[in-house]
């Protein structure tokens, strides 16, 4: 259940700037606009396949990614739209994908569950619980062997916190202090294994201690909050200080995917509580009440990211299917390698 | 020419990439000090430090994803898996992960990872240690798998599965490691998807994987005394694989015997049989016939293993049946 008593810190208290603060805004909304999109396209059939929506989980990504440049790495999960959207990727390829056209960021060949953009650093989204963490742990190795200050965030859910790949690899960052920031999303509910029945820990961050490494638990709804504990870790990381623990705390207001109403295992109290802490909306009030922005600034980039989303449906939408022949293509590189 | 073990041809394969490529890394366990459970690759950690030459914890699956990680990131990471029984620990990686991130990815993801196992019996070290499971590797889309025969064949494959940018699963024979083989002193690397006629002959053709080529090779000796001349063919790479080369040998022998030391059911020799039988089916003087392991775990006492894993008696006696009935 939610506290009862929802409280935030000052905005002044983090030192942002207004422009910082108002991107963060808009990020946001991007993945919100977005993936209401797709349930309007999946109702209408246009979408195959599953949606793992991320909706009422968007702080956590926009607060965590906005400590990342280009250069850093980033892997994602099976719910990874708004690490990607986050991480500034296209919405047009990203929409191209998810319905399953040549213009998608994989050719089609991913689709929604395995969207990856290595230019921005997405080293892909996975269908496998877990599989990330330890392929975000190499890439912080290779940051390490490569003499860069890259880090590496490995995003995960609750769920994945119990796949052996999470303390093989942690283990494994600790050890060699690897630049590392594992950001584990605790929505909760594992499909509908609600994770207080199958854990016993309350706080799934106090498991760092096994590892002897910083564990934080964070209000995963706050996006301030959420960036202010992840500039701490990313600080540490390109310090060469090694990982830390991300617990951030949130919910998934919609089911496991479109179709799934998400009310067999949950209460409806509980869901509707969490929903009166909406990261966006929540965020508005205090920017319009701590003078950040005013009413019509803050309804201009709303109107502009309806646009942008509008947009990229249409790209998405008048984009051709991959060819037959394509299925063949993308297995090997015939690029040859080593010096 | 010069003679040394296979452990040392893989170790200066490894070293001589290590040389010439900072990029090229080295994890597994057991590989700093001891230089692996085998100690096929001793000196290196020394050489190139712990950076480059790691030892990990017991966590194949992780050890293996960092692989990746690592790969996709501008890295070309060699990651030995002691044996490939362990190999299924990191089932994750390697079949939904390794062999699928760039397809999925389209196209975006370059991997240039080597995954060295080990694999067969011999050493009464019963089921968990004693299997050959390329099958399981050469069934996923994705991954090229290689089987290399004798030591110079190994060094020179093993510096091409470094050098390619995809994944490739390196199997090496365990009974190999402390025999001796004339190896080249010069630089030399083994391209994929090239079968290699270990002998010519007109009789039958002997597709042999990893040693069991060479066994067939031995064999053939014996086979002369009794009038049969056998071709001899070590395909080196299972995927690719170069099935030109087989059904040439086919068209002219008129019959096929594939060994192969992984278990018989949905195993390589099978798949063998199939994927060259349209092309051959009306040279054929015999039918297409396996030597595999059989469909039973691998047991502790010689008495048994050795009955279980082909040799040169039972390719004698399965060749003298093809050709003589």
């Amino acid at each position: 259940m939610v506290d009862k008593k929802y409280q935030f810190n000052p905005i002044k208290d983090y030192d942002l700037s207004k422009e910082k603060l108002l991107k963060m805004y808009k990020d946001m909304l991007k993945i919100r606009y977005f993936e209401n999109k797709i349930i309007a396209l999946y109702s209408k059939g246009l979408m195959p396949g599953l949606a793992h929506l991320y909706i009422g989980e968007e702080a956590i990504a926009v607060g965590v990614c906005n400590n990342l440049t280009e250069r850093d790495f980033a892997v994602s999960t099976h719910r990874g739209h708004g690490h990607l959207i986050a991480q500034g990727c296209d919405l047009k390829r990203m929409m191209a994908e998810v319905l399953g056209k040549e213009d998608g960021y994989c050719r089609g060949k991913g689709g929604t569950m395995h969207i990856a953009d290595f230019s921005k650093g997405i080293l892909g989204a996975n269908g496998i619980v877990g599989a990330g963490i330890p392929i975000a742990t190499g890439s912080g190795y290779s940051a390490k062997v490569r003499g860069t200050n890259q880090v590496t965030v490995a995003f995960f859910g609750d769920a994945a916190s119990n796949q052996g790949t999470f303390y093989e690899s942690i283990n494994m960052a600790a050890a060699w202090k690897l630049p590392v920031i594992y950001v584990c999303e605790n929505n909760l509910y594992g499909i509908s294994v609600d994770i207080r029945k199958v854990t016993n820990t309350k706080n799934l961050a106090t498991r760092a201690l096994a590892y002897d490494i910083p564990g934080v638990v964070v209000d995963g709804n706050d996006v301030l909050e959420v960036y202010r504990v992840t500039k701490e870790a990313v600080k540490r990381a390109r310090q060469g200080e090694g990982p830390s623990l991300l617990e951030c705390k949130t919910y998934r207001w919609k089911g496991h995917h479109v179709g799934d109403p998400g009310r067999v295992y949950r209460l409806e109290k509980e869901t509707k509580e969490w929903m009166t802490r909406c990261p966006i909306k929540t965020y508005k009030e205090r920017l319009l009440n701590e003078n950040v922005a005013t009413d019509k600034e803050l309804f201009l980039i709303e109107e502009n990211i309806k646009q942008v989303v509008e947009e990229a449906t249409n790209f998405a939408i008048k984009s051709s299917y991959p060819k037959e022949k394509e299925a063949f293509e993308d297995l090997f590189t015939e690029q040859e390698g080593g010096k | 020419m010069r003679k040394i073990t296979y452990g040392q041809a893989i170790c200066e394969a490894i070293d001589e990439e290590m040389a010439k490529d900072k990029n090229v890394i080295f994890l597994g366990e057991d590989i700093e000090v001891l230089g692996g459970n085998f100690r096929a690759t001793p000196g290196l950690y020394e050489k190139y430090g712990g950076w480059r030459v790691r030892n990990t914890p017991i966590s194949e699956n992780s050890f293996t994803g960092l692989g990746l990680g690592a790969a996709i990131t501008g890295l070309r990471p060699i990651i030995e898996i002691m044996f490939c029984d362990f190999m299924m620990l990191a089932g994750d990686q390697i079949v939904n992960q390794i062999a699928k991130i760039r397809y999925m990815s389209g196209g975006q993801a370059r991997v240039p990872l080597t995954i060295r196992t080990t694999m067969g019996g011999g050493r009464s070290t019963a089921a968990q240690h004693s299997q050959s499971l390329q099958a399981i590797v050469c069934h996923i889309p994705g991954l090229k798998v290689v089987m290399p025969s004798s030591a110079s064949e190994a060094k020179g494959l093993l510096k091409t599965a470094i050098r390619d940018n995809n994944p490739v699963i390196f199997f090496e024979h365990k009974m190999e490691y402390n025999k001796t083989y004339e190896v080249p002193e010069e630089e030399y690397t083994i391209p994929f998807g090239v079968a290699n006629i270990l002998k010519a002959g007109k009789d039958i053709t002997i597709v042999g994987t990893s040693t069991q080529a060479l066994k067939a090779l031995q064999t053939s000796k014996e086979l002369t005394k009794e009038g049969i001349d056998a071709e001899i063919i070590d395909p080196r790479t299972l995927v690719p694989l170069d099935r030109d080369t087989i059904i040439e040998s086919v068209k002219k022998t008129g019959r096929l015997l594939i060994i192969d030391e992984g278990y018989e059911r949905c195993g390589v020799a099978g798949e063998i049989a199939i994927s060259v039988l349209k092309d051959v089916f009306y040279y054929l003087n015999a039918p297409i016939e396996r030597l595999t392991t059989a469909n039973v775990p691998i047991p502790f006492s010689p008495a048994l293993e050795f009955s279980l894993i082909p040799d040169e008696n039972k390719i004698f006696q399965k060749v003298k049946d093809m050709v003589l009935g």
